[in-house]
């Protein structure tokens, strides 16, 4: 199983600097093999088209990867400010703060002891 | 409608979007808007000022505290001398996009604020208005 990538976003960005953070993850996941990436967004207060775009295409293309992506910290009034823009972010799995985060990402990706008692029960 | 303060922000290069956004932020918090209905306003901000530097190329910002009947709110206009949208009725639908993006921007903002006025002339550029009242829905 790979590592998780962990990345907390520390300041609200704009444009080019989303378009940065897109592709050095995308790097990273390729490099490290990660099967998970938390993006930690809980000092970010806002999330546009755009910003929403970018985080979308970061959970597509690690998909390809075979990395599952979940946004962690989402701020309550930016969640609802997205609804109304009318963005949805398919296929990103939210959580509240990364530890629960972590803990979608190990059921997703399931241990390999889970594997086994799957097994096990099948066979009784 | 009164106008209780008025500043200009031109809009020229990305960088300045930052610090545009949180200069809403300040009057915004003036007005004593939530913070639920600041970050509706920011987003619609964004939005708008994005379109402005990507089809226009850039353009100039009012951002005005008015107050109708007691009740304050943040007043933003966006004036760009850029190329102008042909049917503006189209590009007001969700989806609807000439740049290969989400066609969000205007039908969102819209939907985000109180109040939403759009004037744009083929040649002449565009002007978009919005309003957010402090305790508007
Ligand atoms: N300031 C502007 N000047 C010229 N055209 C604009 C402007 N703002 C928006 N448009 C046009 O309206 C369309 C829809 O805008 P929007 O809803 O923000 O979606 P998007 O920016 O994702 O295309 C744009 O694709 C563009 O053709
Ligand atoms: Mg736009």
């Amino acid at each position: 199983m790979g590592p998780f990538l962990l990345v907390t976003i520390q300041v609200d960005l704009y444009d080019r600097l989303a378009l940065t953070l897109e592709s050095d993850l995308i790097n990273m996941v390729s490099k490290t093999e990660a099967k998970g990436v938390l993006i930690d967004i809980s000092a970010v207060s806002i999330v546009d088209s755009f910003m929403g775009r970018i985080l979308g295409n970061i959970a597509s293309m690690s998909k390809i990867m075979d990395a599952a992506t979940v946004v962690v910290g989402m701020q309550p009034a930016v969640a609802i400010t997205l609804v109304e823009l009318g963005l949805t972010l398919s296929g990103v799995h939210t959580a509240l703060d990364v530890e629960q985060g972590m803990e979608l990402l190990r059921n997703k990706i399931g241990h390999p002891d889970t594997h086994e008692e799957g097994l096990y029960d099948s066979i009784i | 409608m009164i106008v209780l303060s008025k500043e200009k922000f031109p809009i020229e290069k990305e960088q300045d979007v930052i610090l545009f956004r949180n200069r809403i932020k300040e009057l915004a918090t003036r007005t004593g808007m939530s913070l639920v209905n600041q970050t509706k306003l920011m987003t619609a901000a964004s939005e708008l000022v994005r379109n402005m530097l990507r089809y226009a190329g850039g353009g100039v910002t009012l951002l005005e505290i008015v107050s109708r009947s007691s009740i304050p709110g943040v007043r933003l206009t966006f004036i760009d001398e850029g190329p102008g949208i042909k049917d503006v009725h189209q590009a007001m639908k969700d989806g609807f996009s000439t740049g290969k993006s989400l066609g969000l921007g205007l039908p969102g903002a819209k939907r985000l604020v109180n109040e939403f006025d759009i004037k744009s002339e083929p040649g002449k550029g565009t002007t978009v208005t919005i309003i957010r009242w402090k305790n508007g829905l």
